[in-house]
């Protein structure tokens, strides 16, 4: 029954999935970062096809603790986890990877603030073995930029970047949280910048303040959750890699030579 | 009428490089306060009078007259209740102890 264990970010997931549909779409989507030796004990899912299951109305993923477990709920899917045993369940209206990848979307930003790290909203790449993650607003640029990378950048994502430190350095990781046509690599690089994307007449680079680069990691990591003690851990990785990773504005136009300027 | 202000439960809060970063859990919504701002912030526990902390932590730090301070610090508090960061009340908010 287990279609395998996807591992993103050194944090391997179990997936038990009896859908013969759905396993290939697990398969297709998850290539890369379906692996036969997690690196831990891995976190168990069971998932079920559920076509009439009465999902909520919200069009937007959404986490609620609730006595001992997470709820997450969308227009397509529910599911729970519970952290103490390491397992949960998914219920999904149809077998696609897009209920999965959210709710493993979701998974992820909750175990990454204990670990001090977190989800961002942005591409991020790696050259010459140094990791680079940008930032922005819908319509920045972030699938742009990703799709002008020259021969020797490495996309790790031009959708979800995924930050948390390894030996206490910042470092980012390949997802498949990717946008059509694209793929992320699963590797990961110790971060060497962040850049808020800004599309404008010419190519250039402005420091950010550490406050201004707190506000851009908060602006743009998603927080599934109404909850005090995850917006205080988000809080608190946005400052810790404000304090450690420099921060600018990136300035561009959509041209390949945006990239003569980073790395 | 005294005003008397509280820290919302629904907010992550931090200070960086003197300046308090307050996140509103209901919005996502993020707001940097200046130094004065953060002074008030800081005084807020509910049960100090909004004039008496712009007497003790704003009047005297930044060299302000009272009046001015005041009316701005009131316009200030309520902006941040409007982002239900700070709770206002007329009277003491024992719930803020």
């Amino acid at each position: 029954m287990p279609v395998g264990v996807i591992e993103i970010g050194g944090i391997p997931v179990l997936l038990r999935v009896e859908d013969c549909a759905l396993k290939a779409a697990i398969d297709k989507r998850y290539a890369a970062y379906l692996t036969p030796n997690p690196s831990t004990e891995p976190i168990e899912l069971t998932v079920t096809i559920a076509p009439n299951g009465g999902f909520c109305q919200s069009e937007l993923p959404r986490a609620k603790w609730l006595n001992g477990r997470w709820l997450f709920e969308c227009l397509d899917f529910n599911a729970e986890w519970f952290p103490e045993s390491g397992r949960g369940w998914i219920r999904q209206e149809r077998a696609v990877h897009r209920s999965l990848d959210s709710v493993l979307r979701v998974l992820h930003s909750l175990l990454l603030v204990p670990e001090g790290g977190c989800l961002l909203h942005a591409a991020s790449a790696v050259r010459n073995g140094r990791a680079f993650v940008f930032t922005g607003v819908s319509g920045a640029g972030k699938t742009t930029l990703s799709r002008l990378a020259p021969p020797d950048v490495v996309l790790l994502t031009d959708e979800v970047s995924y930050i948390r430190p390894v030996h206490g350095v910042y470092t980012a990781f390949g997802t498949p949280f990717v946008g059509i046509g694209m793929t992320g690599e699963n590797i990961s690089a110790p971060l060497q910048a962040l850049y808020l994307l800004v599309q404008g007449p010419e190519n250039r680079i402005e420091p950010l303040s550490r406050q201004q680069a707190v506000s851009v990691l908060m602006r743009n990591t998603p927080l599934y959750a109404k909850d005090r003690k995850l917006a205080e851990g988000l809080l608190e990785t946005a400052c810790q890699i404000a304090a450690c990773v420099p921060a600018y504005r990136l300035i561009f136009t959509p041209t390949p030579d945006v990239w003569d300027m980073i790395g | 009428m005294s005003m008397y202000i509280a820290k919302s439960r629904a907010i992550a809060a931090r200070a960086l490089d003197g300046e308090m970063v307050v996140m509103s859990i209901a919005d996502s919504m993020l707001f940097t306060l200046n130094e004065v701002a953060t002074e008030i912030w800081l005084a807020a526990d509910g049960l100090t009078p909004l004039s008496q902390i712009v007497e003790d932590k704003v009047c005297v730090k930044f060299e302000t007259g009272p009046e001015a301070a005041y009316a701005d610090a009131e316009e200030l508090c309520r902006q941040l209740a409007e982002h239900g960061i700070l709770v206002v009340s007329d009277q003491p908010i024992e719930s803020a102890r």
